[in-house]
């Protein structure tokens, strides 16, 4: 038994941990035990990947089974992670269809909170791409699920937090790129109705975000930078850096955070320095179209190790809830005005246009999704529940994959699918069997 | 066209061997393995087909089975130019203290069946001119520690066969021997123990390691990651009546 945590780093909670080194290894452990989830990069936030009694990390089911270049296909265990697939087959002319913020994460987290990426509106979440997979029953029978066999069960392990099964394989399409770079614009929104008018403009672009300001208040309320990117062709590539490599390789891995910094460090103060100091170098780029490396575009925050640490060894909660699109413009205003008179530091704030989701705890909607981070304080946890209920009562939800301390009252209204998971629970023996911190803390 | 060179990594279940045949195979070599578990080994080869797009080769062998190393180097389909032995078995150096059996067993797999199989290799390159050797041996064969002795005594001996042939072939002059002496790698062999995360290196480094040392620099002898090579250098120096006080 040790602590483990989620990427947060709160709650710790003690578990048993095993690592089998293959998926054959995995019908043995199951058997006798309960009470276990499968865990992949640990890079969900809160208590989803950590077991009531055990965990099973996937990290050394880290083999590819087979890539078919004529198609894109590629199988893989579901311990490989979306930094080894980019770092195989970008020099080799492919990327994902559908990538998180963080690369550190394996295929089946990615598969299990069904991850979205920065082009929702236009390409689904990361399980609309995936084929095929195969999944350890909890009486230790490997079954293929897809859109055509099993296809129930597909449904609802796709974004289903593990709790339908062990994923052992996937099957995905890699989608081929002329170059590994992007063409990314910036924008600038001095407000949150220019934000979103901007986010819809942009919508057409394959990728795009924004990067909010959560500390500005009034009328600069919602004040952002939207970023909108394209893969670049062969021919964007030769016109911005001729002489640069067209799939370059992946960066090296820059400083780690050593420790956890002291909690003073992201005091508002600072917290206003750093936004104001972000937003006006982003304001001097804007509409003029820059050359972005994949992974700095991507990834920028995996260039900065253990970066959860600068939120101190009490750790933090991310926020993250999607707001339909009819109510989007009023209750993100209430949300983000609440954030602004707290004063609390959320340096990391996301809002983006998600589009539906196909499986059946997935967490898009059609609408806006924002994200917030926040380092934990007695005080916030009365804070968010305020917060969740003007979500609730929105008709929106809250991502599972950052969760920590939603209530199960926030969680049935927002999940419609909840019944049907527990149903599919029963009638495969998972109710005991699969049970995370998350599942056991929201009753599912 | 340019014919690409080939690589026989023997221990290719194995997580190192498994990272040196990818290495091998990103560099466009043709790689085949061998294992007593050839089901995992062919899920490596597997791994480096999807990764690499090359057709990976795998061999079965029971290294132990000493008495048919011959008939498996004659029966394989061509020499390779370079043959590397990743080897190894860690043992339970308790339980090798009470079960000669065992202690046999870690004998035989890091020192006799690795060095016999080698030898042969070491014997058909030189009849036919040509060919690298790379031998995996480890830091723990430069010194016996009380942890773990019976493994260190074997890899010691490992190294020692290794010079030797290195010194028999530099004087033909055709065949190169390479030592590699890895410290602690976070592999299958080694998930069960606590390592210091600051001496521990990954699978990948070895062989990124073994690739340079055996095909992009002239050196014999190399250690994975110069802090084991101070480290050991050290342990070396310290006294016999001082070193068998301490717990290491």
């Amino acid at each position: 038994m040790s602590d483990l945590a989620g990427w947060g780093n709160y709650p710790r909670i003690p578990t048993e941990q095993l690592v089998p080194a293959r998926a054959e290894a995995i019908a043995p452990l199951l058997a006798g035990r309960s009470g276990l989830v499968a865990r992949g990069q640990g890079r969900a936030y809160g208590d989803a990947a950590v077991g009531m009694a055990t965990t099973l990390t996937s990290s050394r089911l880290n083999r590819m089974r087979r890539f078919d270049p004529a198609s894109g296909e590629l199988t893989v265990e579901a311990g490989v992670t979306i930094a080894d697939i980019l770092a195989t087959y970008v020099p080799r002319g492919f990327f994902l269809k559908v990538v998180p913020g963080t690369k550190f994460v394996s295929i089946g987290g990615a598969i299990a909170a069904d991850v979205h990426g920065k082009n929702h509106h236009r390409d689904g979440g990361f399980g609309d791409h995936v084929i095929a997979l195969r999944l350890m029953l909890p009486n230790g029978e490997i079954v293929t699920c897809s859109r055509h066999a099993n296809a129930e069960l597909f449904h609802a392990t796709v974004g289903g937090m593990g709790l339908t099964g062990i994923i052992v394989e996937a099957t995905l399409v890699l989608m081929p790129i002329e170059t590994g770079w992007l063409v990314q614009e910036t924008h600038v929104a001095e407000d949150l109705d220019a934000a979103m008018a901007a986010l819809e403009r942009t919508a057409a672009h394959t990728y795009s975000v924004a990067w909010i300001d959560c500390l500005a208040r009034g009328r600069a309320l919602g004040r952002s930078l939207i970023y909108a990117a394209d893969h670049a062709s062969a021919a964007d590539k030769d016109r911005f850096a001729p002489a640069r490599d067209a799939f370059p390789p992946q960066r090296r891995a820059g400083p780690s955070m050593p420790a956890f910094m002291p909690s003073f460090v992201l005091n508002p103060l600072a917290v206003r320095g750093f936004n104001a100091l972000y937003f006006r170098r982003g304001a001097r780029q804007a509409l003029t179209p820059q050359l972005v490396h994949w992974d700095p575009y991507f990834f920028p925050l995996d260039t900065i190790g253990h970066w959860n640490r600068i939120y101190g060894p009490r750790g933090f909660l991310q926020h993250q809830c999607v707001i339909p699109a009819a109510n989007a413009r009023r209750v993100l205003a209430e949300i983000l005005d609440r954030v602004a008179r707290r004063g609390s530091a959320s340096f990391l704030a996301v809002l983006k246009q998600i589009g539906d989701s196909h499986g059946l705890m997935s967490f898009p909607l059609r609408g806006y999704t924002l994200a917030m981070d926040f380092p934990i304080q007695d005080s916030l946890f009365g804070f968010l529940d305020e917060l969740d209920a003007i979500v609730t009562a929105a008709g929106g939800r809250l991502y599972l994959a950052k969760d920590a301390r939603q209530s199960r009252a926030t969680f049935a209204a927002g999940y419609a699918g909840l019944d049907g998971l527990r149903d599919i629970r029963r009638c495969i023996g998972a109710t005991d069997k699969l049970v995370s911190h998350l599942s056991a803390r929201l009753g599912i | 066209m340019t014919v690409s060179k080939s690589v026989l990594v023997i221990g290719g279940s194995s997580d190192i061997g498994h990272a040196t045949a990818l290495r091998y195979a990103e560099r466009s070599w043709q790689v085949a393995l061998a294992a007593r578990d050839t089901i995992t080994a062919q899920r490596n080869a597997d791994d480096i087909k999807a990764r690499t797009g090359n057709d990976v080769a795998v061999h079965a062998l029971d290294i132990l089975e000493t008495d048919r190393l011959a008939a498996f180097v004659d029966d394989l389909p061509a020499l390779p130019d370079t043959v590397i032995s990743v080897v190894g078995e860690l043992g339970d150096q308790a339980r090798a203290e009470r079960d000669i059996a065992h202690a046999a067993m870690v004998m035989r797999t890091n020192f006799e069946a690795p060095s016999l199989l080698l030898g042969l290799f070491a014997n058909a390159f030189a009849a036919r001119g040509s060919g690298t050797i790379v031998g995996v041996s480890s830091v723990a064969g430069d010194r016996g520690r009380g942890s773990n002795y019976v493994y260190g005594a074997a890899k010691a001996g490992f190294s020692q066969f290794l010079s030797g042939l290195r010194n028999r072939m530099a004087l033909t002059g055709k065949v190169r021997v390479v030592t590699v002496k890895p410290g602690f790698v976070r592999t299958r062999m080694t998930a069960h123990l606590k390592l210091p995360a600051p001496l521990t290196v990954t699978p990948a480094r070895v062989a990124a390691d073994i690739y340079a040392a055996a095909e992009e620099s002239p050196r014999d002898v190399i250690y994975v990651g110069r802090r084991f090579w101070l480290v050991m250098t050290i342990i070396g120096l310290i006294p016999e009546a001082l070193f068998k006080r301490l717990k290491l």
